[in-house]
């Protein structure tokens, strides 16, 4: 069958040697997928034109074009400025807190044995846990009935400690459980940085007595900065974007305590049905990410070649 | 290093012990709190792994539950099948689709090639609710509303870039003499492409499938937005579930562990590759 198939190809292609010449070949190549992904580019430049637009499902012949009118509204809009600021808070907490998490981890870990190694694999798991179904774990765990860590907080004496249905606390319990999960993605791309740093620096540092908080701050940090920057932009980027642990949780609540951009985007289309605010937001945080993920891209073009040329 | 104190090798061990409790303990309990009913489970204090018993898997595989109001049909493996076929046809196409595409950026340099492949890779970052709100109105008129091909197909936003940029970076790293050689003795392209280039690439190729496989899995957002209860894969309907009246948390956690037990034997069996991948081929693992 597949030598068949193969000798069927061999001589298409000899019949087509002179059509499909080495110029095309590559586009040809490359064509199926580009086609897939612009059949998803028109539903981008149709949220262009919805964000430009009066649009409510709910009143259909209320549909008409108002220009910039949702974008200007942004402007006196309370929940507008909440979501902003909620979106932010969220992607700059979660960030730092796992960046400086993930760094210590990596030093922990960093000499090769087998219980570092051991330990590296099983915080591989967190990671591979579907963040919607890690925030239902910490969902069942924070569970005021019966949850292991609500009985934690009693027995230490926090009785009104409430987690993510508490306006106070709702912020606090989702950065954990993004902390949770993402914590270890930052920790395996700083260790693998670490372990492939190059050691002749650090023996001279030995071999002179360097002391050590020395070496951290003047060799391993600035080496290590070219990691941490990729990994934090690219943690930005998803963070500013975070929609499963929210909505699997709280689903903006409670109020609008936690409506990021995306759940407020969701929300607004589904449950208010405002097409035009929701596309307007959508946009607003598509800028947001385009020029962070130019950042990155710039970033991790430059780390990629370092990678190539120490492989 | 090897100048360790005893206090110092004491607070290490402190350290790596606490990371450990805290990223192992929640996988731990809800794994202990699938063996147990609400009965065990309500008791105060908390008591683990007391009378473990089967009945909330065993109830989750037949598909009927028994609860507080009664009996309730689930079909949570059906679920668990649309994830499996949902992400393995994802992975296929992608694959189909990626693998040329990846091979025609790495050896043939072509115009805009470069400006193509980071367009692609654009898609990975932007939000995915910006193409999927107006999809739904696409989706409902040419009648891709709730059809596993249209769930594919958005499915490849995921799944291409990924396999796209690790392949790419796998055909880079092969020498482009081998080929050559092939070439030479008289072979064409497709060939020289299905007998040298793809066997070479093979490991990355497979990397990237199970990493693709992954995140596809781990998705929730667009079969959210796309689907409805019949094509749902387990992550949008683990949190039907937990909704639904009179369920025993038990069953929940049950459900949470059949959802997640698949990923991390991909991610146990594919680790070596998982720095790589994730990083998009920027940090070698």
């Amino acid at each position: 069958m597949a030598q068949s198939l193969s000798a069927m190809f061999d001589k298409m292609t000899r019949q087509f040697k002179f059509k499909i010449s080495r110029r095309w070949l590559p586009y040809l190549l490359s064509l199926p997928a580009l086609l897939t992904c612009i059949g998803i580019l028109i539903p981008f430049f149709t949220a262009v034109a919805y964000s430009l637009q009066r649009f409510r499902l709910s009143q259909p012949a209320g549909r008409r074009w108002n220009w910039g009118e949702n974008y200007l509204a942004f402007f006196n809009d309370s929940s507008f400025w909440n979501t902003l600021k909620v979106s932010v808070t969220y992607a700059v907490l979660t960030v730092v807190i796992e960046l400086l998490l993930a760094l210590g981890i990596a030093l922990l870990l960093q000499k090769r044995s087998r219980v570092n190694n051991f330990v590296s694999i099983m915080l591989l798991m967190p990671l591979m846990t579907a963040p919607a179904l890690a925030a239902l774990m910490w969902k069942l765990m924070t569970n005021p009935g019966f949850g292991i860590l609500s009985y934690f907080v009693k027995v230490l004496g926090m009785p009104n400690f409430n987690w993510a249905s508490d306006p106070q606390t709702a912020m606090f319990t989702v950065v954990l459980v993004d902390v949770w999960v993402y914590t270890p993605f930052i920790m395996i791309l700083l260790l693998a940085g670490l372990r492939s740093l190059p050691p002749q620096p650090f023996e001279a540092a030995a071999l002179d007595g360097v002391p050590r908080w020395f070496v951290f701050w003047r060799i391993t940090l600035p080496m290590l900065t070219p990691y941490m920057l990729t990994a934090t932009l690219f943690r930005a980027i998803e963070s500013i974007q975070q929609f499963d642990i929210i909505y699997a949780m709280t689903q903006g609540g409670p109020g609008d305590r936690l409506t990021v951009f995306q759940v407020e985007a969701y929300l607004n289309f589904f449950q208010s049905t405002n097409v035009g605010r929701s596309a307007a937001l959508m946009m607003i945080l598509w800028a947001l990410t385009y020029f962070l993920s130019n950042l990155f891209i710039k970033n991790w073009l430059r780390l990629r070649e370092r990678a190539r040329g120490e492989a | 290093m090897n100048t360790m104190s005893t206090v110092e090798r004491i607070l290490r061990g402190g350290a790596i012990l606490s990371v450990c409790i805290f990223f192992m303990f929640p996988i731990v309990w809800i794994f202990g709190m699938s063996f147990q009913t609400n009965e065990t489970i309500l008791r105060v204090p908390p008591s683990f792994l007391s009378e473990p018993t089967l009945v909330n898997y065993k109830g989750l595989i037949s598909g009927q539950l028994e609860t507080s109001a009664g009996g309730l049909k689930v079909d949570f493996m059906g679920n668990l099948f649309n994830s499996l076929f949902l992400s393995t046809t994802s992975v296929i196409v992608a694959l189909i689709l990626g693998v040329p595409a990846a091979y025609a950026f790495a050896r043939l340099k072509f115009r805009g090639s470069e400006d193509i492949a980071f367009t692609l890779l654009s898609f990975r970052f932007a939000p995915p609710l910006l193409v999927l709100l107006p999809l739904t109105i696409y989706f409902q008129q040419i009648g891709l509303a709730n059809t596993y091909v249209g769930l594919i197909w958005v499915y490849q936003l995921i799944c291409l870039p990924l396999i796209l940029w690790i392949v790419r970076g796998y055909f880079e790293d092969i020498s482009a003499d081998v080929e050559y050689a092939y070439r030479i003795a008289g072979h064409n392209f497709w060939a020289t492409f299905r007998s040298i280039a793809l066997p070479l690439a093979g490991p990355g190729i497979a990397a990237a499938g199970l990493l693709a496989f992954i995140f596809a899995w781990n998705n929730f957002v667009f079969a959210l937005v796309l689907a409805s209860a019949d094509k749902q894969p387990v992550t949008v309907g683990a949190l039907a579930f937990i909704t639904a009246s009179g369920i025993q948390y038990g069953q929940v956690a049950a459900g949470i562990v059949l959802s997640i037990t698949p990923t991390f034997v991909l991610a146990l069996y594919a680790q070596r590759y998982l720095v790589e991948g994730l990083s998009l081929g920027a940090v070698k693992g």
